[in-house]
């Protein structure tokens, strides 16, 4: 059982901590919870109270006077910091590591988590139009101006995302790149079919993580986060259908 | 229908789903089994597709694999099922469909565009249904198991 009081608020931080990290990076709501109340749990304290959304968590202790709250203002895609996460509540389930030590690594976790690098993940993207490309309209003539206009448009997204935080914006912004280049590589006779090469420029910009999450959260029962995750979803597909509308119109 | 196109087909969305990890930065150990899930499901897919079940019952299915297949490489590789579904999702996305309802739409083929736009809700409610069965059964499966594991101790 946990005595003073600076150790219980010291779990409480904790808990907050990694529940935020979990639903900022694209885990699903019933993954937070668990993994929040078993940190509690592990830590002593088995009368926790948790109200998890997308867009906050508030927590409080039976007995106590006052409810935390952890508010979530952006949400990105960093699968590996929830997998690490995860790993990390495991480890302390198992009294590998202290509660102090826990906060210290779940700020790590938060502020310097490897990514790829940005050259590694334009050429995913790249690939990945250029594969879909192939996959979808079983057309091979395509694919190097799919990878070429997938990656640039990948980049153009990458590059406003960091600029503006408004991911709609930015994915806005990406299609209607990837729009023009198609029409121009198709003008220059680099590329044969327009429809091709835009549905294999969008792919990587396709809101998958939302989607399925909306899915699994409204499944589980967290139905003011799965509907708002599906509107999040909706409003990135909106996003990229706009962008290429403007360009299909002038053509 | 021949083994060759289907080797091809499973490798090109192995290929995707790894690309689509990278971009979602899933943890690099988990490319494989990723991948694998990505390649076995739309494999799989293919092939169903071409014994004509249509995309409706088609998809269902592959979601359900995705689901059911990605809950035991959580499990067996001891990370979150989602570093495992969402990649493997990618292929199945009806970008396709969703690109003619904009098109259409934009130069003002009305109907055909509710067409595809149909095709796309019933493509996406397929995956989500498929989802949710493949939890279901995982969910029934563990209390079997336990319930299995249990009577033998007895």
């Amino acid at each position: 059982m946990v005595n003073s009081d600076q150790e219980q608020a010291e779990v409480i931080s904790a808990c907050l901590l990694a529940g935020r990290i979990l639903v900022e990076n694209g885990s699903e709501i019933s993954r937070a919870v668990d993994t929040m109340e078993r940190i509690a749990k592990n830590a002593g304290m088995d009368s926790v109270q948790l109200f998890v959304t997308v867009t906050g968590i508030m927590l409080s202790v039976d007995n106590q006077p006052n409810a935390q709250v952890a508010g979530i203002s952006h949400r990105t895609i960093d699968l590996d910091k929830v997998a690490r996460v995860n790993e990390l509540s495991r480890e302390f389930a198992v009294h590998k590591i202290k509660l102090s030590q826990m906060v210290s690594r779940l700020d790590e976790i938060d502020n310097n988590t490897p990514t790829f690098p940005f050259w590694q993940k334009l050429l995913a993207s790249g690939l990945l139009s250029a594969v879909l490309l192939i996959v979808f309209t079983k057309e091979f003539i395509d694919a190097p101006a799919g990878f070429v206009i997938g990656a640039i448009g990948y980049a153009v997204f990458y590059f406003f995302n960091r600029q503006f935080k408004v991911q709609f914006i930015s994915e806005f912004f990406a299609s209607l790149v990837i729009g023009i280049l198609a029409a121009l590589a198709v003008k220059l006779g680099l590329g044969v079919y327009l429809d091709n090469i835009i549905i294999g420029g969008v792919m990587p910009l396709v809101p998958g993580v939302p989607i399925t999450n909306a899915v699994r959260d409204t499944v589980a029962g967290n139905l003011i986060s799965g509907p708002a995750r599906a509107v999040e979803a909706l409003l990135s597909s909106i996003a990229i259908g706009c962008g290429i509308v403007c360009v299909l119109h002038f053509l | 229908m021949d083994i060759l196109t289907v080797v091809f087909e499973m490798l090109m969305a192995y290929v995707a789903t790894i690309c689509f990890g990278v971009i979602m930065n899933i943890p690099h150990q988990a490319f494989n089994s990723a991948g694998l899930i990505g390649g076995i499901s739309w494999g799989f897919y293919w092939v169903i597709s071409h014994l004509g079940v249509g995309i409706a019952f088609g998809n269902l299915l592959a979601a359900m694999l995705i689901s059911i297949l990605s809950m035991y490489a959580a499990r067996y590789k001891r990370m979150p099922v989602i570093i495992f579904n969402i990649p493997s999702l990618v292929s199945f996305v009806p970008g396709g469909q969703a690109y003619q309802t904009i098109r259409n739409f934009a130069i003002g083929h009305t109907a055909t565009a509710w067409g595809f736009l149909m095709q796309v809700v019933v493509i996406a409610g397929a995956l989500a249904m498929g989802f949710a069965l493949g939890e279901l059964y995982h969910q029934i499966g563990l209390h079997h198991w336990h319930r299995l594991l249990k009577r033998q101790s007895k």
